[in-house]
């Protein structure tokens, strides 16, 4: 099969503006896009630049724009596009470091700031928890999550607001809140009974829709919010009586 | 210039590990090449060994029947000490990832569940389904931001400094500028993984290119038992993505063109669940004699299983298989292949996990301390990384607050930065020679052709021949693209210098140990021999020669006997 690449490239120390480039590429193998790139890079232009590592869908680096779609470029067939012109951005509303390598930073930063970490107790049982799968099942959703970025991406307020947390930071704080072992108190997650944490979110779900790994984490966020409501009013009872 | 009491190369989850041990007083650092989620651990799937005995089949468990199997594995080379060692530390270490986070798969009452895994006497291996690395690695991460823990991502560590049987620190190379930065650290510690990409057919990470094992032995430093490369009996056919040993521990089959369940040739007792070495050999063996499919694959059953079941245990699997094979598990079976996977080998390093050099250290797949001998059981090097990580960081802390602090060791680092520097500039300077990838694709070939599963003399002597030219056709290279910035083409030659090594340490390792012994199968000498070879091999660089040693194995309660399944 013969394909067109057409690959944005960028050098911000040289370029411009970002602009498209193509490259032919000819495979008779089952190739994914990155394996694509790979071979594009090695044989046609060494700076083209981008992310890899695991290639098989799990550590998140390769997140880009595939004929429009936000997807890893690891699990993406060639095939797969029924398409022989195949456009590759990288991440959009992200800060292009070089070619299809975005600035992460405001994505970590913006989990960084749920603290996206177990707060157990301090001694814990030798035996280990106790806690039924079903409860489990509960968080797994979450859990999936490789951190790859493309929600946060995508998200319409995520890139007019710099100071809302995002899609996954939201989903991240609800998988750790839902957690049995989780003991944060309530005056610190409801912290993001605000614009830029829960009540940012526009509900137009393209977290949902862009998401590798069915995360669902507009979920997450409503979720969070429909929490933050129930406890509230439980504490107003409380304070009532 | 960056000064660190502790330097550690490698946010995989012996990198973690090791951080969140180290002293807190101390000032400590972790250096990747990529971001530490995106570190190959996160791709480990089927699990982690201790033996909890919450499975109903395992109320007899103890670590002591742990570390016999992990022994017995090893086909006896495994130091007796240490692999009883990790076995002891094994419940208390998952507890603690319990502790941190992690979200184990339970069994009904709410303990943390269990499934059977290859050459283990009880079901012991703890998952959270098939995504078990995802979630340990995201857990340490997440406790290392608790921790307040310094990254410095996407820096390739290229060269280790050592002075006087001293470590001062290590040389970076920054993937975002290209630039040379020299760093001191009073102790460092490699957890820089495997190297499985030295191989064509690999389960292993694009990036797992294994150069700080090669970095440790152009400084001085022994590689020990480099030839004992594990290959794993089942990779999706053609793409070599893993499929979990815990699909078998499931109760995957395994069936050749015949239809026929054949492990009951090679292992009638564990049948699919023999090590992997067995397993492994036993694919091939199917494959060569005609017995597989298009002469390249096996199938690997698991509709018996049921859907239920492979949709809550095995869903990594089954999007695996959809995505890049195009088939649901559930509806039909996978064509499985073996590819290298691991590395049992490594840097010589004690149960202190330290090495010849005063401060310097290596935990995890990088490191050799002898756990794993001649053939790793599946789920003990997750085990290994997180109890040798944190050993690697509480001796580290110890040996920073015990020791003096060099005086020279800045002129040092600086002259050695330059000179990398040059190098660079060298590269960089030439408009033609030998292209990168190329030398890298002829290695590969050559590694997957002689030192594969099955090896002899003749094939050994080729690869080293053949590795002997690369090593001169290396000192052609040059960089074509000529920017620095995000150059994938700079880390590759800085580490293909590593590969090189590795590979030549590997086979000449092998060519070498005239026996055969858990991964390490010689077709010229297929018998394990102890009188002559029950010892480590230990492969030094001197004067840019390898240099061959062998070192007594430790043997205590368990006399070596024969191994069978
Ligand atoms: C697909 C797959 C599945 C597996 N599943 C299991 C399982 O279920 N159970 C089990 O017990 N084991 C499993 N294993 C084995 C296990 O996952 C690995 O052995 C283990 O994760 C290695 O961890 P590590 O921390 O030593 O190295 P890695 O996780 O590979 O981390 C290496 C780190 O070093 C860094 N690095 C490397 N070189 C340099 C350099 N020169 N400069 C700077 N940084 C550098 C990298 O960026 C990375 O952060 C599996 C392996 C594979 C391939
Ligand atoms: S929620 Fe999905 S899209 Fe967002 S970071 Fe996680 S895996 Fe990526
Ligand atoms: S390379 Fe890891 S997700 Fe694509």
């Amino acid at each position: 099969m013969k394909y067109l690449f057409r690959i944005l490239r960028y050098d911000p120390l040289k370029d411009e503006h970002p602009f498209f480039q193509d490259f032919f590429y000819e495979t008779d193998e089952k190739k994914s896009v990155i394996e694509a790139l790979m071979d594009i890079r090695n044989e046609q232009d060494c700076t083209l630049a981008f992310r890899y590592s695991c290639r098989e869908a799990i550590c998140g680096s390769c997140a880009m724009v595939i004929n429009g779609k936000y997807d890893l470029a690891c699990r993406t067939m060639l095939n797969s596009l029924m398409s022989s012109l195949i456009v590759i951005e990288p991440l959009p509303n992200m800060e292009i470091q070089k070619d299809l390598v975005v600035n992460m930073d405001p994505f970590f930063e913006a989990l960084n700031k749920i603290e996206p970490y177990i707060e157990s107790e301090a001694d814990f049982s030798e035996g280990g928890y106790r806690i039924e799968e079903k409860e489990m099942d509960k968080i797994l959703q979450y859990v999936n999550c490789i951190l790859c970025g493309s929600c946060y991406s995508a998200c319409p307020v995520a890139s007019r607001d710099e100071n809302y947390l995002g899609p996954a930071a939201l989903a991240k704080l609800y998988r750790f809140v839902k957690d049995p072992r989780d003991k944060r108190p309530f005056s610190i997650w409801s912290k993001v009974n605000t614009e830029g944490g829960v009540w940012g979110c526009d509900t137009v779900f393209k977290c949902n829709e862009v998401c590798p790994k069915s995360v669902r984490p507009a979920d997450g966020i409503e979720a969070l919010r429909r929490k933050l409501i129930v406890e509230k009013i439980k504490r107003i009872f409380k304070f009532k009586r | 210039m960056i000064r660190q009491d502790i330097l550690i190369v490698g946010g995989g989850l012996a990198g973690l590990a090791a951080a969140l041990s180290s002293d807190p007083q101390l000032k400590v650092a972790v250096i990747s090449k990529v971001h530490p989620l995106r570190s190959h651990s996160v791709a480990a799937q089927g699990g982690i060994n201790a033996p909890l005995g919450n499975n109903p089949d395992a109320k007899d468990d103890n670590w002591e029947k742990h570390a016999f199997d992990t022994i017995k594995g090893s086909d006896y080379l495994a130091d007796q000490d240490v692999a009883e060692l990790m076995c002891e530390r094994a419940v208390p270490a998952i507890y603690e990832l319990e502790h941190m986070g992690v979200p184990f798969s339970r069994f009904p009452g709410g303990v943390i569940a269990q499934r059977p895994f290859g050459g283990a006497g009880f079901p012991r291996t703890c998952y959270a389904a098939d995504r078990t690395g995802l979630v340990i690695l995201h857990t340490l991460f997440e406790q290392s931001i608790r921790k307040n823990v310094k990254f410095y991502n996407e820096w390739l560590v290229t060269k280790l400094i050592v002075k006087d049987g001293k470590c001062l620190g290590v040389i970076v190379c920054d993937f975002a500028t290209g630039q040379i930065i020299p760093v001191e650290a009073r102790a460092v510690i490699f957890a820089t993984g495997g190297y499985g990409r030295v191989y064509q057919k690999t389960t292993n990470a694009f990036i797992n290119h294994g150069s700080g094992i090669g970095i440790a032995y152009k400084a001085g430093i022994p590689l020990k038992d480099m030839e004992f490369v594990q290959f794993h009996p089942t990779s999706l056919f053609d793409v070599n993505i893993l499929i979990t040993e815990g699909a078998r521990g499931e109760g995957g089959y395994l069936v050749n063109n015949k239809g026929k369940r054949f492990m009951a040739d090679y292992a009638p007792l564990a049948m699919e669940l023999a090590p992997r070495d067995i397993v492994a050999r036993a694919i091939q063996t199917e494959i060569d004699n005609g017995n597989g499919f298009e002469d390249q694959y096996v199938h690997l059953d698991l509709r018996h299983i049921g859907e239920a079941i492979i949709k809550k245990r095995l869903p990594g699997i089954r999007e695996i298989c959809i995505n890049f094979a195009e088939i649901d598990p559930i509806e039909s079976p996978i064509p499985i292949q073996p590819a290298q996977h691991y590395s049992m080998g490594g840097i010589d390093v004690n149960m202190k996990c330290s090495s010849c050099v005063e401060g310097f250290f290596a935990a995890g797949e990088c490191a050799c301390v002898s756990i794993h001998g001649a053939n790793r059981l599946g789920g003990n090097s997750l085990l290994d990384t997180v109890v040798f990580g944190r050993i690697a960081g509480e001796e580290a802390s110890n040996y920073v607050k015990g020791s003096e602090k060099s005086n020279n060791s800045e002129k040092i680092l600086l002259e050695q930065a330059l000179e990398v520097k040059m190098k660079v500039e060298e590269w960089e300077g030439k408009d033609s020679g030998e292209k990168m990838f190329r030398l890298l694709n002829r290695l590969k070939e050559v590694m997957s052709e002689k030192v594969g599963i099955f090896r002899d003399k003749r094939d050994l002597t080729e690869a080293l021949e053949k590795i002997l030219e690369l090593k001169e056709d290396y000192k052609r290279i040059y960089i074509s693209g000529k920017c620095l910035r995000y150059s994938q083409e700079l880390v590759n030659i800085f580490e293909f210098d590593s590969m090189l090594n590795l590979a030549e340490v590997i086979t000449l390792g092998a060519l070498k140990r005239e026996e055969t012994r858990g991964s390490h199968f010689r077709l010229d000498f297929n018998k394990r021999n102890d009188k002559d070879w029950l010892k480590h091999t230990l492969v030094t660089r001197e004067e840019d020669k390898a240099r061959i040693s062998y070192k007594d194995v430790k043997i205590n309660k368990y006399k070596p006997v024969e191994r069978k399944y």
